[in-house]
């Protein structure tokens, strides 16, 4: 009953709170009021049932936590699927296996003729996740909030496209250069900001990041300005000469390379010794350096690292399209890539995938919504952070085994 | 040395300054109490102009005009910004506390974006044109090519704004509640001061202030679209750092400063890189002083 | 209190001030270590024992005075505001009033991090492998293991170390500390919330510390019994001065300290 009282009222508040801004259209041209009620009638509605919904989940959110906090034997508590299978050797070789070869013959499978719309889809979404797991370095292991990120991406993009036109380099020839920028980049953001934390950092990364933008925006003779370059050259395959189809049909076996790179260096880097004073470092800055971790170079090695990832798949980036132009470095892009990170689960190689391809595959294929996409990912955000703030896939620490013999084996960090 | 450019840059910068300041004190006084960075405070600043032009729309198309139209407009949209911001404390911040800094964060920036496209949706992503409603003050005359009846309007506006708020939190309990949970939670707590409310009162406070900015510079730029609020909210948040984060006459001070800095910059040195100067004054500040200008180093405890 | 030989000086600390604005934390206060030994530093809440502690151990730089090291004869260093990691990489470890470990990360993992500045394996080894990268790893492994062992943590090293009991989590934070193979452990009320039993427990782990891993230790205690039972000696810190230092039963005696502290609550 008590669930009804405030579900009502919260709907009632939101129709008051909707009525100007859904309700009212002024048309000054034609001097005309729009007026859609039926708007305030599903606003009502709408907020009615979220309150009810909202309610429930809250109530069983906190019966959770009390449930953890009373737990006797926290050793024993229930595992996710995703761990249990990451735990099982042999299923998840078998799915990993199955996946890759579903990778493999992609193109083949969504592609007939010259129609390759699919094929770009999936290069996009798995530029992003190149991006994803670039940033899961920086934000998910080293805990360096950077809002900036795309500004990389930007470098490494830039990059190839200018040293395309004007010392006609090739793909290929670009491709570490444009890495190696991004690390540049990421080196000389990170030396003055390493005394930074959380929100501040945030938002010192954003300005950079937005300099960066800006300068591309208004700096013509060299970057092109908003209209950007456009004829940036396809990597070419020894010289032959490709068609639309079989180009695309390149650039993702490149990209999905991309791909396996990153998580292979990825994973090393986060199991080692390197992957360990990241996280010590986000864990806990005072600890890790009283325990004999260098704050600068590890956090300029997490700035670098990641920085590199978005340089490198700028090129691709950058290929793939044949153009770019400042709008595709927007605030909006940093955001999404954070979102990756953070609604993967800070730190978890696979969580990141996952979050990366729904993020970036659900909006093309979802085209009859894609009015409320943004929408939607705002909200996600928010409600993830409230429902589940560990990400989807809680980072799973790898499971050493030792003996006073010696051995040791493990059965892989994801 | 071009005095009268020079006097003209400054009139005009301490104009832009005053609205800066005023969706700053919403920063400071927000991060100041929850060490927050309301990321969706500049989208609350949006809404209020958009909540007065639509009032402005209806009352004008039936016939009605003036300054009163405008005063009238104010009152709904702070009204209404308040309402907003109440809102959205409720929902994306307060399950919030407690958890980890990046889960508000996380869940501002997702807010932030939630809005704006809520009312780029419910109205429109385009320009919408603010009628005029500021008549061309007799007094003014003289001043006009450095103070228009608008930016008077203005200064007019943020000073009163400014004293009132000065009293607000000297004088009033709601004020001294708010110093209180601030300077210590807790204890606020313990003494019986009902800390969400202070929290929501707060938020509220910032959101009317924020509106009043939104319907001054719709007037000053005769037009509002949805993108408004992002900028102006970074640009907010550097004046607020800029003046010490958790100060409010520091914000004051930064927006100002802001203010002046990026009109000199744009009018002296370039204007396409106006946004420029702002972000590279927010990041030169955060570097060198993060306490900002009015603020204290605070050392952690270890 | 087990027989010790007393050998070289470790630590030497002389004249050390600490200001934080117009405030005096600490006083012109002076303190030696030698080999072999476990001394204590007690006080009444507030006397400054830990900021000394963090002034020695490089998280703030004294604003006057001298601290200098003697890592294994080689002469002395003076480390007056050198960076943490650096002096604990020179051999000084510490652990923390208010347990500082990563929740979430694993035991065994928490305790390798205390290798970190004792190992080498960088970016290029670890994405690119090898034999030496390996080796370098295992035995990281072993070692860490080998200490937790040595904490009696051994079977919950692939625990969070946010799960362990209170009692458990000092222990962890010890062996961290241990692993970064100092001579001279420094402990910050390492008994703070333990029961008596568990008390004793500590106990016999600071003297198997000092004896097994030839670690000196340096102490700050508010659990009277504890200091009393196990330090060779103790200095006594109020209101930021030295007042005090002896072998304990000095310092049970003298009246400076009993006026200042022991008078309440004379356990031992």
């Amino acid at each position: 009953m008590m669930h009804l009282k405030r579900s009502l009222s919260i709907g009632l508040w939101f129709m008051f709170l909707t009525l100007p801004l859904m309700v009212v259209r002024v048309n000054t041209v034609s001097r005309e009021i729009e007026w859609r009620w039926m708007n305030l009638v599903w606003a009502g509605v709408c907020a009615f049932a979220i309150a009810w919904l909202w309610q429930f989940s809250i109530e069983r959110r906190a019966a959770k936590r009390m449930q953890v906090a009373t737990d006797d034997h926290p050793e024993k508590r229930q595992h996710s699927l995703a761990q249990r299978l990451a735990d099982d050797p042999v299923l998840s070789r078998r799915v990993l296996i199955g996946v890759g070869l579903l990778a493999l013959v992609f193109p083949w499978l969504v592609s007939s003729g010259n129609s390759f719309y699919h094929i770009n889809v999936m290069v996009s979404a798995l530029i992003f996740v190149v991006l994803g797991l670039g940033l899961n370095i920086t934000v998910g292991l080293a805990g360096l909030l950077d809002l900036g990120y795309i500004a990389f991406f930007a470098v490494g993009a830039y990059t190839y496209a200018l040293l395309s036109k004007n010392f006609d380099l090739g793909f290929w020839t670009c491709l570490p250069i444009g890495g190696v920028m991004g690390m540049l980049f990421g080196v000389v953001l990170g030396f003055p900001i390493l005394r930074l934390r959380g929100d501040y950092l945030a938002i010192v990364t954003l300005g950079f990041a937005s300099i960066t933008k800006i300068v591309l925006e208004n700096w013509d003779t060299v970057f092109g300005g908003a209209a950007g370059i456009a004829n940036i050259p396809r990597p070419d395959l020894f010289g032959f000469e490709l068609d639309g189809r079989q180009k695309a049909i390149y650039i993702y076996y490149i990209v999905l390379a991309l791909v396996a790179l990153t998580v292979v260096v990825t994973t090393r880097l986060k199991n080692s010794r390197v992957g360990r004073a990241w996280m010590a470092l986000r864990e806990d800055e005072i600890a890790s350096v009283a325990m004999g971790v260098d704050m600068a170079q590890t956090k300029l090695s997490a700035y670098a690292l990641g920085a590199f990832w978005a340089g490198l798949v700028g090129v691709v980036f950058a290929a793939h399209n044949n153009f770019i132009n400042p709008d595709s470095f927007t605030f909006m892009d940093s955001a999404m890539i954070l979102a990756m990170v953070v609604l993967g689960g800070m730190g978890s190689i696979l969580g990141v995938i996952i979050a990366a391809l729904v993020l970036k595959l659900l909006p093309e294929y979802l085209r009859a919504f894609a009015e409320y996409r943004m929408l939607v990912f705002g909200a996600v955000m928010v409600l993830m952070m409230i429902f589940r703030p560990q990400g989807l896939i809680n980072d799973m620490r790898r499971k050493y085994e030792c003996d006073t013999a010696g051995g040791e084996s493990d059965n892989g960090g994801k | 040395m071009d005095f009268e450019y020079l006097f003209q840059l400054l009139c005009s910068g301490v104009v832009k300054g005053s609205i800066y300041a005023l969706i700053a004190l919403g920063y400071t006084m927000v991060y100041g109490i929850i060490q927050l960075i309301n990321f969706a405070h500049g989208e609350i600043y949006m809404i209020g102009a958009f909540v007065a032009l639509i009032i402005t729309g209806v009352v004008t198309l039936s016939g009605y005009s003036g300054f009163s139209v405008l005063i009238l407009a104010a009152v709904v949209a702070a009204i209404y910004a308040a309402a907003y911001g109440f809102t959205l404390e409720k929902i994306a911040y307060r399950p919030l506390r407690g958890a980890p800094r990046l889960s508000p964060l996380i869940s501002a920036i997702g807010a932030s974006i939630f809005l704006m496209n809520y009312v780029q949706l419910a109205q429109t992503p385009d320009f919408l044109p603010f009628p005029e409603l500021v008549p061309e003050f007799e007094f003014m005359e003289p001043w006009v090519q450095y103070v228009s009846s608008v930016d008077m309007v203005i200064l007019v506006v943020t000073a009163l704004v400014m004293v009132a708020l000065t009293v607000l939190i000297k004088y009033t309990r709601i004020g001294k509640a708010m110093r209180a949970t601030q300077q210590d939670q807790v204890m606020a707590r313990l003494v019986g001061i009902n800390v969400d409310r202070v929290i929501s009162a707060t938020f509220v406070i910032g959101s009317i202030l924020a509106a009043i900015g939104g319907v001054l510079i719709a007037s000053r730029t005769g037009q509002i679209n949805t993108a408004i609020g992002f900028m102006a909210g970074i640009k907010a948040f550097t004046a607020a750092v800029l003046g010490g984060i958790g100060n409010i006459p520091g914000a004051v001070l930064g927006g100002l400063v802001l203010g002046i800095a990026e009109t000199f910059g744009a009018g002296y040195i370039s204007s396409a890189y106006e946004d420029v100067f702002a972000f590279g004054l927010l990041v030169l500040i955060l570097v060198l002083r993060p306490a900002g200008l009015l603020g204290k180093a605070v050392k952690q405890k270890v | 209190m087990a027989a010790n030989e007393t050998g070289h000086k470790l630590l030497e600390v002389s004249g050390l001030t600490m200001d934080f604005g117009g405030l005096r934390a600490i006083d012109n206060v002076g303190l030696d270590i030698y080999e072999g030994e476990i001394v204590a530093l007690i006080g009444p809440n507030g006397a400054g024992k830990t900021t000394f502690f963090n002034c020695v151990t490089g998280i703030y730089e004294p604003t006057g005075g001298d601290v200098k090291i003697y890592p294994k004869g080689n002469g002395s260093k003076r480390i007056n505001g050198m960076k943490p990691n650096r002096i604990t990489a020179l051999g000084m470890a510490r652990t923390f009033q208010n347990i500082r470990l990563f929740p979430a990360m694993t035991v065994l993992e928490n305790v390798m991090i205390g290798r970190h500045c004792r190992t080498r394996n960088g970016i290029l080894r670890a994405i690119i492998g090898g034999a030496a990268m390996a080796r370098e790893e295992k035995e990281s492994i072993e070692k860490s293991y080998q200490l937790l062992k040595k904490v009696g943590l051994a079977d919950v090293a692939d625990e969070f170390s946010r799960n362990l009991s209170y009692g458990a989590q000092r222990r962890l934070e010890i062996a961290r500390a241990l692993a970064t193979d100092p001579f001279l452990l420094l402990l910050d009320e390492p008994a703070a919330g333990m029961n008596p039993q568990e008390t004793l427990e500590l106990d016999a782990l600071i003297t198997r510390i000092r004896d097994e891993e030839k670690v000196a230790i340096l102490l700050i205690e508010h659990d009277m019994k504890l200091v009393m039972n196990i330090s060779d000696r103790i200095y006594v810190m109020e209101y930021g001065k030295k007042i005090a230092q002896g072998t304990p039963l000095e310092i049970k005696e003298n009246p400076k300290v009993i006026e200042a502290y022991l008078g309440e609550e004379a356990h031992a």
